[in-house]
C-alpha cells in the first residue's frame, strides 16, 4: 500500500481539470520545479534551476540540484521565471466583501479607542477576494482594521486557509495607531483648517493622556499578584490590549501621511522612546522627509504608489516616485496598496515604483524581502532560498508586467489552483452556451 | 468697483464674447506644427511603424513615413527609442466641471455639464500626463435621464470655458440604471425610480411624452393645431435622442438592465447607444454585438457595491471576442492618469493583442463619442494628438514624455514645473494636503453632488458610485 501511495499521488496530479468542479482544493506534494529561472531576491538569479518543495519548504535550489528520488512529482518550467510570493504590507483584505454595504464592512468599529479589535477575527478565509488576489502572485498581505485613534491590531495573513488561525503568518500582529492628522480626509472633508490643527492637537492631548494611563495601567496589573488577593483592578479590555504596547512588547503601526505629521510622530515616538518599536505606515508625503525617516531609522510602509498627489501643487508623479525617493535617502521601504478587491494590483503599484525611480529590484525586494525583515519572518518568507517557506509563484515573464501570466502558484507549499471568481466567469462566458439563439 | 467695470465695459476692455478662446496662460507662444522623428509609430489603424516620422502642420497630421524633412521654421523632436499612440480618450470622466449631479429629478435631459465647464481645473494636466487628450465629461449617475455630456479636449493653460470644447464631437447624454437612481430617487426622496421596474417606466414615459410633443410640434408645424407645445427643454432634449441627434450612454451593471435599455431603445426606434460601466457586459456580449452597442468599461473595478460583485477582469475581452466594440474609461482623477496601463490589463486578463489593447483606449472609444473620423488613430488628416512614452506604453515601465494636443505641446515632462495650477485661490488654505490612502475615498466621481455619495463614518469619507 504505502509503496502505491506515490504512484496515486502521481495519478491524482496528473488527471486533466475537470471544468466542471468548483474551488478545486489546494493539494500539498512535494515536488521538484525544474528548467526554470529562479529569482532568489536575495542571491541573484539562477538561470536554468531546480527548486524542490518538501512539505510546506523549499528544500533545495540551485543550478546544479539533483532532484531526490522520492520528490514524485515534477514542473517543467520551460524557462519560466519562479519569484518568492509578493507581500502587500497594508490592505483591508478579508475584512469587507461589498465595499458599499455595511453588512459586509468589518473593519472599522465604534469609538476612538478599540485597540482590542483584532482583525484576524473578522478575516473571512472565504472572501471572494482572496483567490482573484493570490492568482497575482500576491501570497501574503497585512490586513488592517481602520477608523479612531486606536482601531485595532492587524496581522500579516497568507492568502491559503480555512481559518484565520491557519492564514496568520508567525502571529505576527501589529496595533495601529492613527497618529493625530492635520492633512484631509479626501476632497469632501470642509473642515476649516483652525479646526483641523485642533482637533489634531486635542487628539495628541488624548494620545499622551492614554499612553500615561497605559503604561499606569500596566504597572498595576504588574503588581496585581503582590496585591490582596481578593482585590480586582477594573475590566478594561481596551487598556488591556495597550498593556503589550507601552511595555514595548508589541510594534506599533504608526499611520501618517503629511510631512508635518510624520515629523511630529517620529519627534513624538523619540520622546516616548519607542522609536524601535514602530513602523510607519502611509507616509504618502514621505519624500518631502525622507531624510529624518532614515535619520530615525524606522521603516516605512509605503502606497498606495497608484495615487494622486496630496497637494493640487505637487508634481503629477510624486506618489509613484515617493517609494524610490525615501529609498535613495536610505529609508527600509516596503509597499503598501491600501486595497481590498483589488490587492492583486500589488505588482503594478511596484511597477509604477520601479519606473519612476525606485529601479525594478528594489521595487521587488518592497514586495518580498523587505516586508519580511519589517516584519521580523525573514527567516521563512520574502525569498527563495532553502528551508524557508515554499511560498512561490511560477510566471512566464516579469510579474510587474501587465502581460505577464502566473502559471503554477504555492503558498505554505500547498499548489494552489489558479481559479477565482474571474477566471471562472470567463470560462463560462468567453463563448455564451447558449449563445444569442434559443 | 462697478463704474470701472462698465467704463471698460464700454471701452470693450472687458472680456464678453463667448465664442473666442481666451488667452492661452501656458503656451501662448507654442507652436502646432512639428517634426517628431524615428519613433515607433503605434497607429492603432494601420499597424505599428518602426523608425518613423510625423510631420503636424498647424494641428493636423500631414504625413506619416520616412526621413521626412521638416518645413522651415517646424522644430524638430528626435523621438528614437520612443513610442508615440495616439492620444488617450477617455470616454468617461467627470474632470473639468464644477457640478456633476443634477440630482433633483430622475428626468433631468434639460440641464448640461457643458455649461458648467472649468479650465483651471489642474487634473487636466494631470491627465495629459498620463498621455490623454480628449474627455467626455459626464454627467453623474443620480438620474435615470440624466444630463447633458460635453466631449472636451485638454487644452490646459486656456483659460475660457469654451476653448475646452471639442467642437465637432456630436451631443451625448448619460442615463443611468440600477442602484444609483433608484437609492436617490426611491430611496431618498420616495419617488419613482425605487426599483430597476421603475427605471424603465421613467425612461419609457419620457420617451413618450417627448414623442407625443414632438409629434404636437409636427402637426403645429404642418398646420394641423392652433399652437405648439408650451416649450420644454427636457423634451426637446430627450426628442433628440428618438429623432439620433443626442446618443445615449449608459451608466449600468447589471446584464438584466442591460437587456432592458435595449428593448426600450428598439421600441423607440433608437439604435445608437453605449453603455458605461457595463460590468456584467460580459454576460450579454451576444445580445450586446447584435444591437451594435458599444461598451465602456473599467479594466478591473467590482466588488465596490453590490451591482459589481459578479464581475470579471476579463470583461474586455470577452466583449471584445465576441464582437462587442469595447473601450476603457477611468470615471476617476486617478485612473485618468493611467489609462495605457488599465488598457495593458487586458492582456493579463484575456491575452488582448497589443493593437487590441490600445485601441480600447483610442479608436474604440473615439467610436463612442463619435469622433473617430477625427481622433483615435495615427492618420493623415486626423487631429495632431499624440502621447509619446519611453518605452512601449502597454509596458508598466512606460513613461509619457510629451503630449500633443492639436499639434501643441500640452506635456513635457522635461520642461514642464512641479506646480502647474493655472490660478490659485487667495482665499484657499496654503498648501492644502489631502491624505487618499484609503481605497474608498479614491474612487469614482459618478455620485458627487447628489448629497448622498459621501458616507461618513469613523475611517474617513467613502464614495459609492
Amino acid at each position: 500500500m504505502l509503496r502505491i501511495a506515490p504512484l496515486l499521488l502521481c495519478l491524482v496530479l496528473w488527471m486533466p481539470t475537470d471544468s466542471f468542479a468548483q474551488n478545486t482544493p489546494a493539494q500539498r506534494t512535494d515536488i521538484a520545479i525544474t528548467n526554470a529561472r529562479l529569482v532568489t531576491v536575495t542571491n541573484g538569479v539562477i538561470e536554468n534551476g531546480t527548486l524542490v518543495i518538501r512539505a510546506d519548504t523549499i528544500a533545495a535550489l540551485g543550478a546544479d540540484v539533483e532532484v531526490p528520488d522520492d520528490i514524485p512529482a515534477r514542473f517543467n518550467a520551460d524557462g519560466q521565471s519562479v519569484y518568492p510570493g509578493l507581500i502587500d504590507s497594508g490592505t483591508r483584505l478579508g475584512l469587507v466583501e461589498i465595499s458599499s454595504l455595511s453588512e459586509t464592512r468589518d473593519f472599522s468599529e465604534i469609538g476612538d479607542l478599540t485597540p482590542h479589535m483584532q482583525a484576524l477575527t473578522a478575516v473571512n478565509p472565504n472572501s471572494v477576494s482572496i483567490p482573484v488576489t493570490r492568482l497575482n502572485g500576491v501570497t501574503t498581505v497585512i490586513t488592517e482594521p481602520s477608523g479612531g485613534q486606536w482601531p485595532g491590531q492587524a496581522a500579516l495573513i497568507d492568502l491559503l486557509g480555512y481559518t484565520p488561525q491557519q492564514m496568520h503568518v508567525a502571529g505576527v500582529q501589529y496595533m495601529v495607531l492613527n497618529f493625530p492628522s492635520t492633512g484631509r480626509r479626501g476632497t469632501g472633508d470642509t473642515r476649516s483648517e483652525e479646526d483641523i490643527e485642533q482637533e489634531a492637537q486635542e487628539a495628541l492631548e488624548a494620545l499622551n493622556e492614554l499612553w500615561d494611563d497605559a503604561t499606569l495601567y500596566a504597572e498595576i496589573q504588574a503588581r496585581q499578584d503582590e496585591a490582596e488577593p481578593g482585590h480586582f483592578t477594573e475590566y478594561a479590555p481596551a487598556y488591556d490590549a495597550l498593556v503589550p504596547v507601552v511595555t514595548g512588547e508589541q510594534p506599533i503601526m504608526l499611520k501618517a501621511d503629511k510631512a508635518a505629521d510624520i515629523l511630529d510622530a517620529l519627534a513624538w515616538a523619540e520622546e516616548r522612546g519607542i522609536t524601535d518599536q514602530i513602523v510607519l505606515s502611509g507616509a504618502s508625503e514621505g519624500w518631502r522627509v525622507a531624510d529624518t525617516i532614515a535619520e530615525a531609522g524606522v521603516p516605512v510602509l509605503t502606497g498606495p504608489v497608484i495615487a494622486l498627489p496630496s497637494r493640487q501643487s505637487d508634481r503629477y508623479d510624486k506618489p509613484y516616485a515617493n517609494a524610490g525617493l525615501m529609498h535613495e535617502a536610505g529609508v527600509q521601504v516596503a509597499l503598501r496598496t491600501g486595497e481590498d478587491s483589488n490587492v492583486r494590483n500589488l505588482p503594478f503599484h511596484a511597477g509604477f515604483a520601479a519606473a519612476y525611480g525606485m529601479g525594478a529590484d528594489a521595487a521587488l525586494e518592497a514586495i518580498t524581502i523587505v516586508p519580511a525583515r519589517i516584519f521580523g519572518i525573514d527567516d521563512r518568507v520574502g525569498s527563495l532560498e532553502v528551508g524557508k517557506q515554499a511560498t512561490l509563484f511560477v510566471a512566464d515573464g516579469d510579474p510587474f508586467e501587465p502581460a505577464t501570466q502566473v502559471t503554477r502558484l504555492h503558498i505554505n507549499g500547498y499548489n494552489v489552483p489558479l481559479q477565482s471568481r474571474h477566471t471562472e466567469l470567463y470560462d463560462e462566458f468567453i463563448e455564451r452556451s447558449p449563445g444569442l439563439d434559443k | 468697483m462697478r463704474t470701472l467695470f462698465l467704463l471698460l465695459l464700454s471701452l470693450g476692455l472687458v472680456w464678453t464674447s463667448t465664442a473666442q478662446p481666451g488667452p492661452d496662460q501656458l503656451r501662448a507662444d507654442a507652436p502646432n506644427s512639428v517634426l517628431i522623428q524615428n519613433a515607433t509609430v503605434h497607429t492603432v489603424t494601420n499597424g505599428t511603424l518602426e523608425t518613423t516620422d510625423i510631420l503636424v502642420r498647424d494641428g493636423v497630421i500631414a504625413s506619416i513615413g520616412s526621413n521626412l524633412s521638416a518645413p522651415s521654421g517646424v522644430e524638430t523632436y528626435d523621438a528614437s527609442g520612443m513610442h508615440v499612440m495616439p492620444g488617450i480618450i477617455d470616454a468617461h470622466s467627470h474632470i473639468a466641471i464644477s457640478d456633476v449631479n443634477e440630482a433633483t429629478s430622475p428626468v433631468t435631459a434639460h440641464v448640461s455639464v457643458g455649461d458648467v465647464l472649468d479650465p483651471y481645473d489642474v487634473r487636466l494636466y494631470r491627465a495629459l500626463a498620463g498621455g490623454v487628450t480628449t474627455s467626455h465629461v459626464m454627467h453623474g449617475s443620480a438620474n435615470a435621464i440624466g444630463g447633458q455630456n460635453e466631449t472636451i479636449k485638454h487644452r490646459y493653460g486656456m483659460t475660457h470655458p469654451d476653448a475646452l470644447r471639442m467642437e465637432e464631437a456630436p451631443r451625448t447624454i448619460k442615463f443611468a440604471l440600477g442602484e444609483n437612481p433608484t437609492r436617490v430617487h426611491g430611496e431618498g426622496r420616495n419617488i419613482v425610480p425605487r426599483t430597476r421596474m421603475g427605471v424603465e417606466s421613467v425612461i419609457r414615459e419620457a420617451f413618450t411624452e417627448a414623442q407625443r410633443y414632438q409629434a404636437m410640434k409636427d402637426a403645429y408645424e404642418a398646420g394641423n393645431r392652433n399652437a405648439p407645445p408650451p416649450h420644454s427643454e427636457r423634451m426637446e432634449v430627450v426628442a433628440g435622442i428618438l429623432s439620433g441627434d443626442v446618443m445615449v450612454h449608459a451608466h449600468s451593471y447589471r446584464a438584466d438592465e442591460i437587456l432592458m435599455l435595449m428593448d426600450v431603445l428598439e421600441d423607440f426606434g433608437v439604435d445608437e447607444l453605449v453603455f458605461q460601466h457595463v460590468n456584467e457586459g460580459f454576460k450579454v456580449a451576444p445580445e450586446l454585438a447584435a444591437f451594435g452597442a458599444g461598451a465602456s468599461i473599467f479594466s478591473d473595478w467590482w466588488a465596490f457595491k453590490f451591482e459589481v460583485y459578479y464581475s470579471t477582469a476579463y470583461n474586455a475581452a470577452i466583449l471584445t471576442r465576441n464582437g462587442v466594440n469595447t473601450s476603457i474609461n477611468s470615471d476617476s482623477p486617478d485612473l485618468n492618469r493611467h489609462l495605457y496601463h488599465q488598457a495593458a490589463k487586458s492582456q493579463r486578463y484575456g491575452g488582448l493583442s497589443d493593437e487590441e489593447a490600445l485601441a480600447l483606449i483610442t479608436i474604440n472609444a473615439a467610436e463612442h463619442l463619435g469622433i473617430d473620423s477625427m481622433v483615435g488613430s495615427i492618420e493623415e488628416g486626423k487631429h495632431a494628438d499624440l502621447a509619446i512614452f519611453n518605452h512601449h506604453p502597454l509596458s508598466i515601465y512606460a513613461v509619457a514624455q510629451r503630449t500633443y494636443v492639436d499639434g501643441v505641446v500640452r506635456f513635457d515632462r522635461d520642461e514642464d514645473p512641479d506646480d502647474m495650477r493655472l490660478r490659485v485661490d487667495p482665499e484657499s488654505v496654503v498648501e492644502e494636503t489631502f491624505v487618499w490612502h484609503d481605497a474608498d475615498i479614491r474612487h469614482g466621481a459618478c455620485m458627487q453632488g447628489t448629497g448622498t455619495h459621501l458616507h461618513a463614518t469613523e475611517s474617513g469619507l467613502h464614495l459609492h458610485h
